[in-house]
């Protein structure tokens, strides 16, 4: 089923994430059933799959913010929330303050990590193409400015590990290709990257391994993208116990 | 700990900032306490003895439900665009959001009280015969009593569908000894009839009870789905 088995990667290569038999349910819906692997340090993992395979829940659970039902989580062989600093998290909605401008509103984020200074927060703010000294609020960007602002939000504290749930959806195609170009850069300098995307073609000969979810179980491990969904089997009903 | 006061340094920094843009909070809640004001004046038109009498339990009345309207927008804010997750998902100490929530709502209901008790003192010709500086230990610590546990239940009832009812009805019955404090203990300055050290030092206590209790419980709260 999958063409890239957990231990395929140099012996050097050491996990950053672990997922054991996670569950995560919802009342009686299973967003998780039993998601176990491993996921490498320094690699580019994006995870695709059709709405509700579990994508955003997974990412919500490696970042600490869904508890799982059942199983465990460690990052660097520690609990999620115990991790955070190393964590870097964008999820769909930007977690910014539309009143606050892009400067105002990482400064705020920075004192959450106790980084004193402007200096981090130009540097993320330049890194993902934007001013730092763009005066208007943050309602007032576009949505690919505002989807940027939230990455350096997400970079802010120079994290291990990035976790990005559709980075590149509403933005435009030249934006995306510029983010995509910066999370090259970023994996090149050893972060661990997932994002979440249905944009698979963007990541091809970016990303080392494409994860096709399905009914909250990881199905596929790949290399290519083109052939990470050819396991896609109807959706099973995922009422009551997994 | 220095983080702590740090943080919660800044969350106060960061909601002064947005209501100052946005006035949601204070805009509603002076239109709300001003019609209460001018409703029950004309209502009742007491006398100035009558007054002394009632005026205690229709300035906190108003001044708690217009309360209600400033805690549920301090957490409405961090629902939009999920900010609250940004919080969350950093280090920073839940105990730091939660008194940078409390003390922004006690310094807008403050501003609040400020600008509504000169007109409560017009419209109900008020004469204090007791000792008015001990409306002003009633005053603060009644304040904190409403805002530091409608912080909390505001927070708590942050994820449920019908948060803004929630809110009163979580809030409404736990606050009663407080209401009684703030009601009997400014009745008795007004009146000059009691000594009011009794309701500032039930006050008092509440107030070391329900902070504690609500520091020890918010991270919870916080983390809950």
């Amino acid at each position: 089923m999958s063409d890239v088995p957990n231990n395929a990667w140099p012996n050097n290569v050491r996990p950053a994430i672990n997922v054991h038999n996670v569950i995560k349910q919802f009342g009686r819906f299973a967003a998780l059933r039993g998601v176990t692997a491993e996921f490498d340090a320094g690699r580019f993992h994006a995870i695709l799959g059709d709405n509700g395979a579990g994508k955003t829940t997974l990412l919500r659970a490696i970042a600490g913010l869904a508890q799982p039902t059942q199983g465990r989580i460690s990052i660097f062989g520690k609990a999620p929330r115990d991790a955070c600093r190393d964590l870097g998290y964008m999820p769909h909605p930007s977690l910014l303050y539309d009143e606050m401008s892009g400067m105002e509103n990482l400064r705020y984020f920075a004192g959450l990590y106790g980084i004193g200074g402007d200096d981090a927060c130009q540097a993320a703010i330049r890194a993902v193409g934007l001013d730092p000294e763009l005066p208007r609020p943050v309602g007032q960007y576009s949505q690919g400015m505002r989807q940027r602002m939230s990455l350096a939000r997400a970079l802010l504290h120079d994290p291990k590990i990035l976790l990005l749930d559709e980075p590149f959806s509403n933005v435009d195609v030249h934006s995306a290709a510029e983010m995509v170009a910066l999370l090259k850069s970023m994996r090149g300098a050893g972060k661990t990257i997932f994002v979440v995307t249905h944009q698979a073609s963007l990541l091809e000969g970016v990303a080392d391994e494409f994860i096709w979810m399905q009914a909250g179980q990881i199905v596929n491990r790949t290399t290519n993208a083109r052939t990470a969904a050819s396991v896609r089997a109807p959706d099973s009903s995922r009422e009551g116990a997994p | 700990m220095n983080s702590l006061w740090a943080v919660t340094l800044a969350t106060l920094k960061k909601d002064i900032r947005l209501e100052w843009r946005s006035k949601d909070a204070l805009n509603s809640m002076l239109f709300f306490s001003l019609l209460v004001v001018v409703i029950f004046a004309f209502a009742f038109d007491p006398l100035a003895e009558e007054s002394r009498h009632i005026a205690g339990g229709l300035i906190w009345v108003a001044f708690l439900f217009a309360a209600v309207v400033a805690l549920n927008q301090t957490w409405a804010r961090e629902l939009r665009n999920q900010v609250l997750d940004a919080y969350r998902v950093s280090p920073a100490p839940a105990n730091a959001l939660f008194l940078a929530k409390a003390v922004g709502n006690f310094i807008f209901v403050s501003v609040l009280e400020a600008l509504m008790t000169p007109l409560f003192v017009v419209f109900y010709n008020l004469h204090v015969l007791g000792p008015a500086w001990q409306l002003i230990p009633i005053a603060l610590l009644g304040t904190w009593a409403l805002v530091v546990n409608g912080t909390f239940f505001a927070a708590m009832s942050l994820r449920t569908r019908s948060r803004e009812i929630m809110l009163p009805l979580l809030l409404f019955p736990i606050s009663i000894p407080a209401v009684l404090g703030m009601v009997a203990g400014t009745t008795a300055v007004l009146t000059g009839d009691n000594p009011a050290h009794f309701y500032i030092v039930l006050l008092l206590t509440y107030d070391v009870v329900f902070t504690t209790a609500c520091l020890l419980l918010f991270e919870t709260i916080l983390h809950a789905e």
